[in-house]
């Protein structure tokens, strides 16, 4: 019997040995140790013995059957890691071919150097307001200390409706809108951008372009004086336009503010040594700037004599295209897509 | 305004460059555009012919000896006029020009040491050069000397500063105005100007009147002079004339154009003797015809100021003289007009007839004392340089008040709008260098402003001064220090904005003018057209409506450019007219073509689903979930395909569009979405609420039914709604189909299901009642059938 049982253990073993997959060496483990496998019926043979040779051969017995179910997890186990390694080779991809994605979606640069404005403003405690672009004569122009017939006007020609209906052809026309809602009295730190119209159309100007437009109305005696204007106006510049610009003020003429400036940066291009950029004078023209003017005030239910304030406004797609090297106004209109797609990621801090 | 240093000079001392002036008054408010030189040319000298003899090789060239002085140059020469003895310019060897640099070679085998120029060949401009400057060499009066600087002979050796002056700054128009501002800068003072004239016969009152019919005149004055010589002015008034930009004609001609120049004020000459003995200031009459002095019958109304005689007009009032009163070659004796009009009125007539040096002026508006010393300075220069007679008095009307203003600023007042703590003294120093008259108290100046600077009347404009003669540059910036506060800002259109692109459509910055062509398309609704008064083009004459077009606009700009994947969005206003009343909505524009999805198997092109799923994130996102439809109320736009497109709706009202483009406008696959934001956000949205979620997990399953092919999906949805009650969670389509197994007006849609019930795990029996429920109600309402 003893016999028997080695040649079974010897047989089954290369089989295990010569199984080729999990099905071959499965029927092994039921021809084997199955409920009618050989090794059973051994075991099931054991009633002839004799009481001494039982527990000898049982013992026999099950260190063979131990050792053939080892034998046949080991198996299992080769052939389990064998059809992973397959199941991953036949799954591999050429990880090199293009990904799946829809189209890249981008901001308008004009827009993102507003909301860049909008949110250096906010954090300076400034509220974000707008207004109509269809305006009156009366807040485009007279409520601003430009009567009818003035000669200021003429900067400005603008797109009329009718008599009294036009195109915006300044954000300021929000100034006078947020001055009256206040009503006279309550402090004013406002900022405004959008869209504004005037009756040109060449290389340099487009009848549509943006302004963006600041007030700051307080107690006269409180932080509305040129110099606090200067120092705000500092900030605005750096933030936009690079850390080491310096600005210049120019006495200048707007109807609504009196002093009134024209404000320069030093040239980020050639650094204020003069190039085609700037001229060659070393300084570009970006923002228009003073000190209220006591009529546009007084036109809008603010005392000048109690109250004052500071003014500034410029044009957002020169600040664009300074920013992002954009070397062509018109391209900021046209909408090409090949233009518009380049700006799909965020602006560097 | 060109500025000729030379002219001005002659009223300031001062010794800086042009270059350092040009700083120096751009610091101080006064902008330019160029400063240079008038002539740019170097190594010239005044030299005679000597000899001229024919060249052996040529039919028109000249061998000409040419003394300069400190030899005698050898210069081949093909001017018409080049002759022994006249004196010339001569450019040497090395010579920059504007045309080159003039080197010594030999011209036809014969040496050639320079080159002497015509009057063009320096760069003049070409209006200021007549015939003979262009055609033959400069001929030099007998005066100049061999040896010296033709330029400076000429009196060409100027500088010039085109300035870009403010509009407020019309005393700037003038020499003394530039003066005066000049020395408030280098703290000198300017010079007198010479008014010096004998006066003749009887007064001119007595056979001249001036009869003013409109208050748009307020200042007239006329004098009269006789025997006048009309000849060429003297070089010191055309070289000044030159480098301010204007052209000499004559002497007479020449002086009031000098006069105007110098003062500030334009003057007119009449020829007297066709003028006759009145000057009548009147408002044209409608249709009244005038032929001015550039040969040219102008159609005149109401708003047209004239000069005339008892008969007819004979000018437009500080525009343009009349051709029938003009001074000729032959005029004796002259009527000199020096007057003030109204501002607007000159301003409106020379908009419509030309805009010239005079007009200008009276637009920015004149200094009466200017008015009376131009008509003087006049006859000074008349006698001086026209031999004129000048008549004694002069015919004046005059209502303008000359008195000096007077403007009182406190110290104090000074310094809290700049910022600053400038010392009273130095206030005070400001005044006196601009030249202005003041008497100082101990908290406050009181200013005499002069009538010249009619941009200053209140006290802020006086701070104004104390600012730019002080220095901006001086005073030093600071940040304000305020009362902490947040700012507000309505972020909704931000958001819009951000929620597009992470959909990845690309922003578009579009023109709101469009053709009025175009404004009634992609929409039904009812309003009136905003048409330009006056517009640039015709394709841009009219406020667009809808933003449709302007981004379909911005579609075919890149389909021309073989750009077909397009998906864009802008967010814009649209402007109307309705019920009389004006107003602009907020819109949310996209167009969408092409493909969206890229890489390698899920290239598909834009179809109505994807635009649909567009709409849909925004309005989740905007917290409209559930409260809207997709559906077509009324009429579409024409421009719409009818089976392709809908109405967006919010809460049973319309808010907007969404579909193909019509296949008979574009033969492309389209689709655009526009939707009135204004009209949205009246639909007010809850806020953002936490909902429980069930503890219990949700059953899952998937019906089909099939229906009629016509039926949409959202009635059976509906249905299946009903059907489902309270525990039906979610229903989503998830396939359609159709063929012929099932019948051919037939469609199969396919639906998963999702039960949850809050309060327990739900069993499949329960679910099983209810699915039975959903059968038996699409079966009543949509006569579908489960599809087995």
């Amino acid at each position: 019997m003893q016999e028997q049982i080695s040649k079974i253990k010897e047989m089954t073993l290369q089989k295990i040995q010569e199984a080729k997959d999990s099905k071959l060496l499965n029927d092994v483990k039921v021809q084997i140790l199955g409920k009618k496998g050989e090794l059973t019926q051994v075991l099931r043979g054991m009633g002839a013995l004799s009481p001494e040779e039982r527990p000898k051969i049982g013992e026999l017995v099950n260190n063979v059957r131990n050792e053939i179910e080892s034998k046949i997890k080991e198996k299992e186990e080769e052939f389990k890691a064998k059809e992973l390694q397959q199941k991953l080779e036949k799954e591999t991809i050429d990880i090199t071919l293009p990904s799946t994605k829809i189209k890249r979606g981008s901001k308008h640069p004009v827009n993102r150097v507003i909301e860049e404005i909008e949110d250096l403003f906010v954090s300076m405690g400034y509220d974000v307001v707008s207004g109509p672009e269809l305006e009156t004569d009366e807040f485009c122009f007279e409520r601003l200390n430009l009567p009818k017939g003035h000669p200021a006007r003429d900067m400005q020609d603008s797109f009329y409706i009718t008599e009294e209906y036009l195109l915006r052809t300044q954000t300021s026309a929000v100034q006078a809108r947020t001055m009256l809602a206040k009503g006279g009295k309550e402090p004013i730190r406002m900022i405004c951008a959008g869209k504004t119209y005037r009756r040109e159309d060449d290389a340099t100007h487009s009848h549509q372009f943006g302004q963006v437009e600041g007030l700051v109305i307080d107690k006269k005696d409180k932080n509305v004086s040129l110099a606090d204007l200067k120092g705000t106006l500092e900030v605005f510049v750096k933030k936009l336009i690079g850390k080491n610009c310096e600005l210049r003020f120019r006495p200048s003429y707007f109807p609504f503010t009196e002093p009134s400036y024209e404000v320069d940066v030093s040239c980020f291009k050639c650094g204020g040594k003069g190039c085609n950029l700037c001229k060659q004078t070393g300084w570009i023209e970006v923002l228009g700037a003073g000190i209220v003017h006591p009529n546009v005030l007084k036109m809008n239910g603010y005392n000048p004599e109690e109250y004052g304030g500071f003014a500034f406004g410029t044009g957002l797609e020169r600040l664009a295209m300074f920013k992002y090297g954009i070397t062509d106004m018109r391209y900021l209109y046209t909408n090409d897509v090949r233009f518009l797609r380049q700006f799909d990621r965020k602006d560097e801090e | 305004m060109k500025l000729s240093t030379n002219f001005v000079k002659d009223y300031i001392d001062i010794d800086v460059d042009v270059e350092t002036l040009a700083e120096d008054m751009t610091r101080v408010g006064n902008e330019y555009d160029s400063a240079e030189k008038l002539i740019n040319a170097t190594k010239l000298v005044i030299g005679q012919i000597k000899e001229c003899k024919d060249h052996p090789d040529s039919d028109h060239l000249h061998l000409c000896k040419v003394d300069i002085g400190k030899e005698v140059l050898d210069i081949v020469c093909g001017a018409p006029n080049a002759r022994v003895g006249i004196k010339v310019i001569v450019a040497q060897d090395g010579a920059e020009l504007p045309g080159g640099t003039i080197k010594k070679g030999k011209i036809r085998g014969e040496e050639s040491n320079g080159m002497m120029c015509s009057i063009a060949e320096l760069g003049l401009e070409s209006k200021f050069l007549t015939q003979v400057d262009k055609d033959g060499i400069a001929e030099l009066g007998e005066d100049a000397v061999i040896g010296e600087d033709p330029i400076k002979y000429l009196g060409l050796d100027d500088e010039v500063i085109d300035f870009e002056l403010t509009a407020n700054r019309g005393d700037l128009l003038s020499i003394l105005g530039m003066a005066q501002e000049i020395g408030a800068i280098y703290d000198k003072k300017p010079k007198e100007i010479e008014i010096k004239y004998t006066e003749e016969g009887e007064d001119v009152n007595n056979n001249f009147t001036v009869d003013v019919q409109t208050e748009n005149c307020s200042l007239f004055l006329a004098k009269k002079v006789l025997n006048v010589t009309i000849k060429e002015s003297p070089k010191f008034i055309k070289s000044r004339l030159i480098a301010s930009g204007i052209r000499p004609i004559n002497n007479v001609v020449d002086i009031s154009n000098y006069v105007m120049l110098e003062v500030g004020q334009p003057l007119h000459f009449y020829d007297a003797d066709r003028l006759g003995n009145k000057i009548v200031v009147r408002m044209a009459e409608k249709n009244e015809k005038l032929t001015t002095l550039d040969e040219t019958e102008r159609i005149l109304g109401i708003e047209d100021i004239v000069i005339a005689t008892d008969e007819k007009s004979i000018g437009l009032a500080g525009v343009m003289g009349g051709l029938d009163t003009e001074v000729e070659d032959t005029t004796k004796n002259i009527v000199i007009e020096s007057a003030i009009f109204d501002s607007v009125k000159v301003r409106k007539t020379s908009n419509k007839i030309l805009r010239s040096e005079a007009s200008n002026r009276f637009e920015k508006g004149l200094d009466p004392k200017r008015t009376y010393m131009a008509i003087e300075r006049a006859c000074t220069l008349l006698e001086k340089y026209a031999d004129a007679t000048i008549v004694t008095g002069k015919v004046v009307y005059d209502t303008t008040n000359n008195e000096d203003k007077k403007v009182e600023v406190s110290y104090q007042n000074v310094n809290d709008v700049l910022g600053t703590t400038i010392p009273k003294e130095e206030i005070l120093n400001v005044f006196r260098k601009l030249g202005f008259n003041y008497e100082a108290k101990k908290e406050s100046v009181v200013v005499s402003v002069p009538s010249r600077r009619l941009d200053i009347s209140i006290k802020e404009d006086l701070i104004e001064e104390v600012s730019r003669i002080y220095g901006v540059d001086n005073i030093e910036g600071k940040l304000p220090v305020v009362d902490m506060k947040q700012g507000s800002y309505d972020r909704t259109m931000r958001e819009i904005r951000n929620k597009m692109i992470s959909l990845g459509l690309n922003e578009t910055l579009s023109y709101i003018l469009i053709n009025d062509k175009e404004v009634k398309k992609f929409t039904t609704d009812k309003f009136e057209e905003l048409k330009l008064l006056d517009p640039i083009t015709e394709d841009r004459n009219t406020l667009r409506y809808s933003m449709i077009p302007s981004l379909y606009k911005i579609y075919e700009y890149n389909k021309a450019r073989n750009q077909n994947d397009v998906s864009i969005f802008e967010i814009g206003k649209g402007f109307y007219k309705k019920d009389n009343t004006y107003g602009e909505d907020n819109k949310l524009c996209c167009l969408m073509s092409g493909k969206y999805y890229l890489g390698l198997d899920n290239t598909k092109n834009v179809d109505f689903y994807i635009i649909k799923g567009v709409a849909e994130e925004v309005l989740n996102y905007l917290g409209y979930e559930g409260r809207y439809t997709f559906e077509v109320k009324g009429d579409l736009p024409e421009q719409m395909h009818p089976g392709q497109s809908a109405h967006i709706n919010v809460n049973g009202s319309i808010v907007g569009i969404i579909g193909k483009i019509h296949p008979s406008i574009e033969k492309e696959d389209v689709f655009v979405l526009e939707i009135n934001l204004d009209e949205l956000f009246k639909k007010k949205v809850g806020k953002m609420k936490y909902k429980e979620i069930s503890k219990f997990p949700g059953v899952k399953k998937d019906i089909a039914f099939i229906v009629d092919k016509t039926l949409s999906s959202r009635e059976i949805q509906k249905a299946i709604k009903t059907g489902g009650g309270s525990l039906l969670k979610e229903i989503e389509a998830f396939d359609v189909y159709t063929g012929i197994n099932i019948g051919i007006d037939k469609k199969s849609i396919a639906y998963s299901l999702n039960f949850e019930d809050s309060k327990k795990t739900l069993t499949d029996e329960e679910v099983n009642v209810v699915i039975d429920k959903i059968i038996e109600t699409v079966s009543k309402k949509c006569g579908g059938e489960l599809r087995k």
